[in-house]
Formats: C-alpha cells, structure tokens, sequence
C-alpha cells in the first residue's frame, strides 16, 4: 500500500471514526449531565424561550451595535477566515467530488482559480489571526497549547491544500497524500481540543438565549 | 477627576488549608450540570468579553478579561469531571488548582467583578460569563476564600437577618422613620397583601427612600406591612458566594412572607436583593414560592397602566436627568421599560447616556464590591468610565432605582467631588404623587 492509498483509505476511516465517535462522546457526555430545574417563576414562557434560544444561535453572530466600535475589526477577521475556509472546504471541485462519494449528491463548484485566490486570502487571515493572538495581551493570557495547535493543524491543510492544487515541491500523489493525512490529523484533533466549538456553538448561544429570554432579560 | 489611582495588590490573609481547596474544586466540578459544562467548554480564548468589562476598559489589564476571572475553575472542570478528565489526570496535563492561586483569584472574583453579566452578551459564542463567575464565588466561599468584609456580613445575617450590628435594631429605626418623616409604618401586621423589606443602605444613608416607599404604598391604598422578622432586602450569601447562608437569609423573607399570607414580596430600589429574591429564591427554597416578587419599579409602573397610580409633571425648570440602569433589574432581571414608564408619566427630560438600558455600564459598587474596603482604588478608577458617560449626556440629574448605586455615586461625589447628586426614582415619584381622580 503507498502513502496516498493509506491516507486516503485505513488512514481517512480511522480519524474519521475518532472524530465521530470523539464529538459524539463529548457532546453527549456533557447534554447528559443534569440539568437542575429553576423554580424562579418565569417571565416568558416555553415557546418564547425556544424562539429566542434559536434566534440567539444566529444574532450572536453579529455584535450588539453598542460593543462594534471596540470588538468588530476582531471578530470580522474571526468571521473572514472561517469564510474563507469554509468555502474552500464546501466549494472547491476535488473537495465536492470526494465529499460526494461519501454523501452520495455533489453541488455546483466556484472556479478552480478564485478558490485558490480565496485560499491564499485565507492564509493571509490565518497568520493574521495568529499574529493577534501572539500581540494582543489578553489573548495572549487566555491562550494554551490548544489554540496554538489547533491552529497550526488547520494551517497544515491549507497548506498542503495550495501546494497540492499548485504541484509545489513534490510528486502531485505525494503531495496530494500530505494534504489527506493533514486532513486526517485535523479529524484526529478535532474531538479532543477548541475546534469542538463548531458543534457547541449552538447549544451555547442556545442556552444563552433560552435562559436570558426567561427573566425577560437581553440576550 | 483624580488621575488613576495605582492599583493595590490583594491584602495578605492567613494561609488557605489545602484540604479546603481541594474539597472546593471538587465540589465545584461535582456541582457543574449541562448549562455550565457546555459554557466552560465552549470559549474559544478570543478576548472579546475584556471589551464588555469596565475594569478592562478602565485599567486595559489583561486579568481582568472576564473569563479569565474563571480560570481556575475551568482548570478543576476540566481536570475533575470533564469528558477527558481521567486521560487528564493521568497524563498530568491540568495541575490542580492551588490555595496560592484562589487567594490571587479573590481580587479577581470578588473585587474587580460586579456580577453586572455585560460580559454575558458580548461573547460570540454566548457564554454567560456571568452565571460562570457566581457559581465560582460560591467555590471560593466553600475554600474559605472569600473576602473578610462580604463574609463577616453574610455570616451576621444569616445569624440575626442583620449584615451588621446596630445601635438599635432596624425594626425601631423603621419606626423612627415614619415618625421623621410623617409616613405610616405598617410593621408586624398578621396579614397583608405586600410584604415589604428594605435596603440596609437605604436604613443607614437614605431614610427619605423607606419614608418614600411607605408613602407611595399608602398612596395605593394597599395592604402592605414589614415584618421584624425580615427587614433587610440584600443578601450578603448571594456577594459573598455563601450558598447555605445565601437559603437562610431568603428563607427568612420567604418565611414571613407565608406567614402573612403575602401576595407579593416586594423588592425595594436594590438591584441585588432583586436577583437573589426574584430568580434565586425558589431554587435555594426548593420549590415555587407561594407569591410574586416584584421589584418596586415594576410593580409601581403595573399600577400607572392599570390606572391606580397618577404623576403630576415634575417641575419644568428641574432640568433634564440621566437614568442609571441597576444592572441586576435592567440586563440580568428584565426592568428596563418599566422605570422608563414612570419617567415618562412625570415628563422627566430624560438624556440617555450612550450605554443604556440592557448594555449600561455597571456603577462598579455592585456584587458586594462596595463593601471591600482595598477594593476603592480600583472601583474607582473603573467609575471614571461611567462618571464620563454621565457627564457626556449634559443631563443635570443622575435618577436611578438602586440604593447600591446611589450610594456608589455619592461615595464618587466625595471622591472626586464631582457635582451631580444621585436622586432615587422612588424618592421622585413619591414627591410626584398625584390622587387618582384628582386634577391633571
């Protein structure tokens, strides 16, 4: 078996499985714990705490007008290079050609040439983002191995991602198996550290809402 | 204003017992349920939440991002009960947590946190901070960590209902009140519709806001009383993190509450009396209360709509006036309209101040923080931010609902002999009352 067969095959399988099975862990193990009842008499009910619960999963994304002078250039870099990754993930063709042998559909792609200028793009807002975090003092206080390893793990795709689609340094199947096993490193990573907050993004925001909407408070 | 003051370290205290610190980090980890797990787990370390906190914004130092205040407490989560936590323990990769870095921690939690929750609707991922940092507090009472000032109070009233001695007992100073003043004082009655309780700040610095709570509850002609029993609104449990105490000292409200067949508690201008009574009661009681609990604002602007309560216009050349939202009425309890509706009946001129309503930055008195005496040069060094909004609105009057706040702006009227005094809300609609039927 070569490398491009194994990173692709027992390689792929394997992280996918930790990842599955790792995020499903996590996320029951926690929606599991108990929930203690609030007696407090509420002043909104069940349906208005559901409706601000998901409406919070989606407002949350954007800042309350009073906090954008101090915190909107941080979090429209944050928002940007999720963008930019998720479009080279979910719009890429190679990407929408293997996703579809697993899902059984694909999806229209962007052209090859503006996914790779979105990737560069998003490279820039990758070192960006770690030029911040090493910068600025409180997210240099907040920040552990975590954060520094989960982010040299998504760079670690985007970059094997270029230099496979450019042919740069290598065979394009050794290339192309760097990049997979990256991927699969990033699978491996994904249940045990910060990158879970791309599931508990919902409940959190959720709960937020919910709880808040109760006392008939903000959220 | 005066420049910032240089920021004191924690004062030394006696040593802190391991075993303590180690029972209190379980006991946390035990105690956090789904809400608090998925909180915890989900900060991303994006810093955001430092730009909600007025003693960031005043000082720009790091360790007062909020969830940072927290850290420790992530650390004993993660390393107690977290999904990994055996993987965690046995591979060493969280210590456990050390009596040195609670007692640092208590300058965090306690002195440069007001419970006010603006951090809770700032962070992107929703996080309420705030619920985080409360269930932390009651970690640091149990390791026998909490500040001296908060705990010596607590433990007094839950002994005897008052947080502190007095040269006579309050039910008396009630009683001399109403004389002062010329109000009725119902005190001890065996049945009324409301129940009423009282700031101990209020007793202590603002006798004309109990002479104008009974005034105004005369007025509404509705059968209300105070009980000796359980005079005192705040609840030194809920500042210092003294859970037990916390339930004995509600308990003693709740219980003359039954005991007179109350229909309302009522909450007077205290923002913290209001969270510890209206959301935090039940749970400590265990079930629902047999009554409402209502902050007074609220149940006097239910009385405006329904039309038993009427305002006369406040005097036209009194000049416009700011309104100080108390944080646990405003962000964290919902009573936000309700105070602005009686403003509007008496035709304030109302200026608001940038930062208001849900978002208004907190006094910095709130959470027990006035009452730590090494906690002044940093409280005051983040009421600059506030005392700047004030100022920036041109408004001549600063009008709020709360006796914390209003004793947190005088004490900055003394300190930094600034020139506006705080005005009660309660105060003004008693001065405004108009008889129902009477002339516009």
């Amino acid at each position: 078996m070569d490398l491009l067969a194994f990173a692709r095959g027992p390689a792929f399988w394997g992280a996918l499985a930790v990842f599955v099975a790792g995020a499903v862990w996590r996320i029951a193990s926690i929606a599991l714990l108990r929930i203690r009842r609030d007696w407090s008499r509420p002043r909104r009910g069940l349906l208005a705490m559901a409706g601000r619960g998901f409406l919070a999963t989606l407002t949350r994304s954007y800042p309350h007008r009073e906090f954008i002078g101090r915190t909107g250039a941080g979090e429209a870099l944050g928002y940007s290079y999720h963008l930019g990754l998720f479009t080279v993930v979910l719009l890429f063709a190679p990407h929408i050609a293997f996703l579809g042998s697993l899902l059984g559909f694909t999806w229209p792609a962007l052209p090859s040439s503006l996914v790779t200028v979105i990737s560069v793009l998003t490279i820039g807002l990758f070192l960006a983002v770690l030029f911040r975090r090493v910068t600025s003092p409180v997210m240099r206080l907040l920040s552990n191995f975590d954060d520094y390893f989960s982010w040299f793990v998504n760079m670690l795709v985007m970059v094997t991602g270029i230099a496979t689609t450019a042919h740069l340094g290598a065979r394009y199947e050794t290339l192309l198996a760097v990049h997979i096993l990256s991927v699969d490193l990033l699978l491996l990573w994904f249940p045990f550290g910060k990158l879970m907050h791309a599931f508990y993004i919902f409940p959190s925001r959720a709960i937020n809402g919910a709880v808040l909407a109760r006392k008939g408070a903000a959220s | 204003m005066s420049a910032p003051a240089a920021i004191p370290a924690p004062a030394a205290a006696a040593p802190v017992p391991a075993a303590s610190v180690a029972g209190a980090m379980q006991g946390f980890a035990r105690e956090v349920g789904a809400l608090s797990a998925f909180r915890m787990e989900s900060c991303i370390h994006c810093g955001i939440c430092a730009e909600s906190c007025h003693y960031y914004i005043a000082t720009e130092d790091p360790q007062y991002t909020p969830i940072w205040k927290i850290e420790p407490f992530k650390q004993a989560y993660k390393r107690e009960s977290s999904t990994f936590a055996p993987v965690i323990r046995a591979l060493g990769l969280k210590r456990k947590v050390s009596a040195a870095q609670l007692e640092h921690w208590q300058h965090l939690l306690f002195d440069s946190c007001n419970l006010c929750g603006r951090c809770s609707l700032i962070c992107p991922m929703g996080i309420d901070i705030a619920a985080l940092i409360e269930q932390a507090r009651h970690a640091m009472f149990d390791a026998g960590v909490a500040p001296s000032e908060l705990y010596e109070k607590a433990r007094c009233q839950g002994r005897s209902g008052q947080p502190e001695a007095s040269a006579e007992p309050y039910a008396d100073r009630l009683l001399a009140i109403g004389r002062q003043f010329g109000v009725p004082i119902s005190l001890d009655l065996a049945e009324a519709e409301v129940m009423l309780c009282v700031p101990r700040t209020d007793i202590e610095h603002y006798p004309s806001a109990v002479a104008a709570l009974a005034r105004v509850m005369e007025h509404l002609g509705v059968s209300c009383t105070f009980r000796s029993d359980a005079l005192v609104a705040e609840n030194y449990g809920y500042f210092s993190g003294g859970q037990d105490l916390q339930r004995a000292i509600s308990r003693r409200l709740i219980d003359q509450a039954v005991a007179c067949r109350a229909r309302v508690l009522l909450v007077p201008e205290c923002g913290h009396a209001y969270t510890a009574l209206r959301w935090e009661a039940a749970d400590l009681y265990g079930k629902a209360l047999p009554f409402e609990v209502r902050a007074v604002s609220e149940y006097l602007a239910d009385a405006l709509a329904a039309g038993r309560l009427r305002l006369r216009p406040v005097d036209a050349d009194g000049g416009s006036m700011t309104f100080q939202d108390p944080c646990q009425l405003g962000r964290k309890g919902g009573v936000t309209h309700a105070p602005r509706a009686l403003m509007k009946a008496m035709h304030v001129d109302v200026k608001e101040m940038d930062n208001h309503g849900d978002f208004a930055f907190c006094c910095g008195g709130g959470g027990g923080v006035i009452d730590i005496a090494r906690a002044a040069p940093l409280r005051h060094r983040t009421l600059e931010v506030k005392l700047r909004e004030i100022d920036a609105t041109g408004a001549r009057h600063l009008l709020t609902s709360c006796s914390d706040c209003r004793h947190t702006f005088d004490d900055a009227r003394r300190h930094f002999e600034w020139d506006k005094s705080p005005r009660s809300l309660l105060e003004l609609v008693a001065a405004q009352l108009q008889a129902v039927g009477g002339p516009p």
